[in-house]
């Protein structure tokens, strides 16, 4: 049998995440393959729905990453981003959702060996987290469904 | 309640208004909205414990703003309503009538919204203990149990829309749930669509809440959707110190911030 092989999705803002986890890779520094990074103009785009989305779509664990406060290239979005979070996370907790699958952090344009530290972190945890069958089962509904509605 | 009749019909005959909205008997004994626009009809405008629609949904709406000025019977959780709707813009502030009612069924008068915000601060509802049992028992639960309970009220959902239809915060005119390019929540009433419509519907919602239950009391398969909001409310209390429809002051949860928002989860 593999070994399981999470999926993670990071949504990352393009000023200070995206240009750090650039840095990774011109760093040279070798980190887990198992994120697909998205490109988001800021945190705060990054909209809760998209969330949902991804965990629909099979995704075992998410990575939400931007600027530090105060760093925010908009001077503000991810201060809207981090009370939208704090908000979202309690709601996911209330209904019973595994929110450390989320796991959100501030990597800036320099912190090219803390983005490495990151995805390998959330590798290793949701690796002890095992796949997020519960969360899958559930987005199947929306499989059988389609069939069934052709 | 003579008092609100008598109001009704004075505001009714001297044209300051040109419809009271309030509540009526409907048949089966049950209460329902009314819209009064003669003063002799005002005989049938009552208020009670069992009036439960929030009739701030209807302040806005096109269709009943064009009858002209309004008047409103407004318990607790309506004087909220219209303290939010007016913070987010759909209100003009002091743009109608407030007959105000208490719990104890009297008649109090506003001047303005400022009394209003006044009142309500001097006010606090309580939730009905039927809703802080279920929030207590929902507490006392592990997370999986939550997720069970939770999967088990959802599959019960058939998107009828009718929580969504009855709150006044559900005021735009296209609703995230209608979107089908890109279609973020599926239409079907399966598993994943009523979850997501649900996750959706009570993040809209964190911050706005009136907490006046009405969605949870519209629900036909009888779904305790209102306890998302309620808890949710409970928590942002904890975490902000500020609960929704206490203030004049536009300063919407989530379109705002603090530089120094506590949180204990970014890395």
């Amino acid at each position: 049998m593999d070994q399981f092989e999470p999926k993670i999705v990071a949504f990352v803002c393009n000023w200070c995440t995206y240009a750090g986890a650039d840095l990774t890779g011109t760093s040279r520094l070798k980190y887990a393959h198992n994120v697909r990074i998205i490109r988001f103009p800021c945190t705060g785009r990054i909209d809760f729905l998209l969330l949902q989305q991804a965990f629909a779509k099979g995704a075992d664990g998410i990575i939400v990453s931007g600027c530090h406060p105060n760093d925010c290239h908009y001077t503000s979005g991810n201060f809207h981003a981090r009370r939208r979070w704090m908000v979202f996370r309690q709601m996911l907790e209330n209904m019973g959702v595994e929110a450390e699958r989320i796991v959100f952090s501030w990597v800036s344009a320099a912190e090219g060996a803390k983005w490495a530290d990151l995805v390998n972190e959330t590798v290793e945890s949701i690796k002890k987290l095992g796949p997020y069958h519960k969360y899958q089962d559930m987005a199947k509904s929306l499989e059988e469904w389609e069939v069934t509605h052709e | 309640m003579n008092k609100l009749k008598e109001k009704a019909k004075e505001l009714l005959s001297s044209g300051a208004v040109q419809v009271v909205v309030g509540y009526e008997e409907g048949t089966g004994g049950k209460i329902r909205p009314a819209f009064v626009s003669r003063p002799e009809d005002a005989d049938k405008l009552l208020y009670n414990a069992d009036c439960h629609h929030n009739l701030a949904l209807y302040l806005y709406k096109h269709e009943t703003k064009r009858i002209g000025k309004m008047a409103v019977v407004a318990p607790p959780f309506v004087l909220r309503s219209i303290l939010i709707l007016t913070t987010e813009f759909q209100l003009e502030e002091d743009s109608l009538v407030v007959l105000g009612v208490t719990p104890e069924e009297e008649l109090i008068e506003f001047a303005n919204f400022k009394e209003i915000e006044t009142w309500v601060n001097q006010h606090p509802i309580g939730m009905k203990e039927k809703d802080r049992e279920m929030l207590n028992r929902l507490n006392a639960m592990s997370r999986d149990e939550r997720w069970q309970f939770w999967q088990n009220e959802f599959s019960k959902c058939i998107k009828c829309f009718a929580c969504r239809g009855t709150c006044p915060m559900c005021s735009c005119f296209r609703c995230t749930v209608d979107y089908n390019a890109p279609q973020w929540i599926s239409v079907g009433s399966h598993q994943l669509g009523n979850f997501d419509w649900h996750l959706m519907r009570a993040m809209h919602l964190a911050g706005r809440c009136s907490v006046c239950g009405q969605c949870g009391e519209a629900c036909p398969m009888d779904i305790p959707v209102h306890l998302l909001s309620f808890q949710i409310n409970e928590d942002i209390f904890k975490m902000f110190g500020s609960r929704a429809g206490l203030t004049l002051k536009k300063e919407s949860l989530l379109s705002t911030w603090k530089s120094n928002d506590v949180e204990n989860f970014i890395r």
